[in-house]
């Protein structure tokens, strides 16, 4: 296990903004950390880090306490948007990092390399543009090849194309071996990339999972005439628009049931519900 | 180590180092040479400073009490800015949260900090000390002098100044960690530097107590250490601490400061 986590709280006042939350994230995978905003991610993240200490419960990251050197030289982060000087350039700045991470300076070149932002090196911070400004981030993240990345919501305020590329550079860092834990509040957005997701929710791990699983059961649409008979006859079921949606695996069973009623069976498949769906009716946030 | 050499580079490349150090050096030229020289070559008098007062002050043999007069008030506050926003501006820039998270403990990236700052406030005093000594050095040959180079004290001096410059750095550290933020830290630093010590001096002449407090604040205490070891004719200046006395009150002011914004740095949150 890279990380886990057991019961952690912060408390705000009497407010708990992460809520007994435990969960673990493995070795080489990419774990995406969903909530909608203000879930407690990133609160969750920095006591990960040791930026905040947790009221109760307890953290190891790489078997280590969170925030301790030995922990901390071996993850990497970007953190609610990327920290730096904004009159340095990118490689001043990388370089800056470097030095108090105890890393070479060589690195410097191939982090900037990996991120694609060897052209804009020499540039000031400050002139960046947002996307630049975060893939110089995660280039900061990457110095001393740590063992964990730990990206939070690092497509925040990206124009599409910018998504595009960071989504595609976390894929390549995956490709690699490397171990990710990528939050964010866009389901979409990381489903593709991530081997597992851990759902929180008001303060709540609501749910952890491999992607497939967090689907869930197949659910049927039947296309039917009349619809209103068909709605009757099959048990459970609910009416979205001009079809129905029911929990059942025997298609043919339903089928039957329905023709021996004088229903038309127009339509009958499996409706893979989108992730979105599972999400949204998790978190309550439809 | 690598904090100190990471935070020395991003000092040494920020403009508003430069830029502090430079007001400095035009400052502690204009009010310790420009002026006295005009005033020399007939200007109005008014301060009552004797020809001989005014040549005393400018001799390079004098260079010592020139750097260390300017410190208590102006050159401590530029120093205390400095410090302030190399501090408080990490908040808002978030680079205090990449600091720690970069690797070495909360105690370490402190010292970093700390250790940095000390090598551009040792540098500003030698810098201010070379400026005033060619300056020095420049007008008695003009004017043709008899001069001579300052003697083993001004090494007096010069340790005066560096206190004095540490115990205000320590005070915009504290200041720029206390407010997590530039603007309060500069602003409220100031504040106290230049308004609220001056205008409790003004209260301290009507009452006893308020004066005897006065001596021991923070630029009360560089003014007297100042004013102990040869400075006067500056603002801030005093005279009624002994030198030893003056010294312990600004070694407690730094360890105060100093101890009081790790503390602070490694026990809260960081959010
Ligand atoms: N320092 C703090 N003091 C009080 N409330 C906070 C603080 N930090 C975060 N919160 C609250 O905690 C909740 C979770 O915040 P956060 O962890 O940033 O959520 P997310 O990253 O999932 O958007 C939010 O409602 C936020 O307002
Ligand atoms: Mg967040």
């Amino acid at each position: 296990m890279i990380v886990t986590t057991e019961k952690l709280t912060k408390r705000y006042g009497d407010r708990a903004v992460v809520d007994e939350v435990s969960l673990s994230v493995r070795r080489g995978e990419v774990y995406g950390f969903l909530g909608p905003n203000g879930a407690g991610k990133t609160t969750t993240i920095r006591m990960l880090l040791g930026l905040v200490k947790p009221t109760s419960g307890a953290a190891r990251v790489l078997g280590e306490a969170p925030g301790t050197p030995k922990a901390l030289l071996k993850v990497g982060s970007l953190i609610e948007g990327p920290g730096f000087y904004p009159y340095l350039s990118g490689r001043d700045n990388l370089r800056v990092h470097a030095a108090r991470r105890g890393v070479r300076a060589g690195e410097v070149e191939a982090a900037l390399e990996q991120v694609d932002l060897v052209g804009a090196a020499g540039e000031r911070f400050r002139r960046y543009s947002l996307g630049m400004k975060q893939r110089l981030g995660v280039a900061a993240a990457l110095l001393g090849q740590p063992e964990l990345l730990i990206l939070d919501e690092p497509t925040n305020g990206l124009d599409p194309a910018g998504m595009a590329d960071m989504r595609d550079l976390v894929r390549a860092l995956a490709a690699q071996g490397q171990t990710v834990l990528l939050s964010s509040h866009l389901l979409g957005e990381v489903e593709e990339i991530c081997d597992r997701v851990g759902v929180i929710s008001g303060g709540k791990l609501v749910a952890e999972s491999t992607v497939e699983q967090l689907r869930g059961d197949t659910v049927l649409l039947i296309r039917a005439d009349p619809l209103e008979k068909a709605l009757v006859l099959i048990e459970n079921s609910t009416r979205h628009g001009d079809v129905l949606h029911v929990r059942e695996t025997d298609a043919g069973a339903l089928v039957r049931t329905l023709v021996a009623a004088d229903v038309d069976v127009q339509e009958v498949r499996p409706l893979r519900r989108t992730l979105e769906e599972v999400f949204f009716e998790m978190t309550g946030a439809a | 180590m690598g904090s100190v050499k990471a935070e020395l580079l991003r000092l040494w490349k920020w403009p508003a180092t430069w830029v502090l150090i430079g007001v400095w050096l035009v400052m502690t030229l204009t009010f310790g040479y420009v002026f006295n020289y005009l005033a020399l070559n007939g200007g109005t008098n008014t301060r009552d400073m004797s020809q001989q007062q005014l040549i005393s002050a400018m001799q390079p043999e004098n260079v010592g009490a020139a750097v260390v007069r300017g410190l208590p008030m102006f050159g401590g506050a530029i120093i205390l800015v400095l410090a302030a926003l190399a501090v408080g501006s990490g908040y808002g820039w978030g680079t205090w949260k990449t600091t720690l998270t970069a690797g070495p403990r909360r105690v370490s990236a402190m010292a970093g900090t700390l250790g940095a700052l000390a090598v551009v406030v040792v540098l500003l005093v030698a810098l201010t000390f070379a400026v005033n000594l060619s300056a020095s050095i420049v007008i008695a040959s003009l004017e043709g002098w008899d001069w001579s180079l300052p003697g083993w004290g001004v090494f007096e001096a010069l340790g005066a100044s560096l206190l004095i410059a540490a115990m205000w750095t320590g005070f915009g550290v504290f200041l720029g960690v206390v407010t997590k933020g530039p603007a309060l830290a500069v602003g409220l630093g100031l504040m106290w530097a230049i308004v609220t010590e001056n205008l409790l001096r003004g209260v301290g002449s009507l009452l006893g107590p308020v004066e005897s407090l006065t001596e021991v604040l923070p630029g009360g205490s560089a003014g007297n250490l100042a004013g102990a070891v040869g400075g006067s004719g500056a603002p801030g200046v005093l005279n009624s601490l002994s030198g030893t006395t003056a010294a312990l009150f600004l070694v407690g002011y730094v360890v105060v400061f100093v101890g009081a914004a790790t503390l602070l740095k490694v026990r809260r949150d960081l959010v």
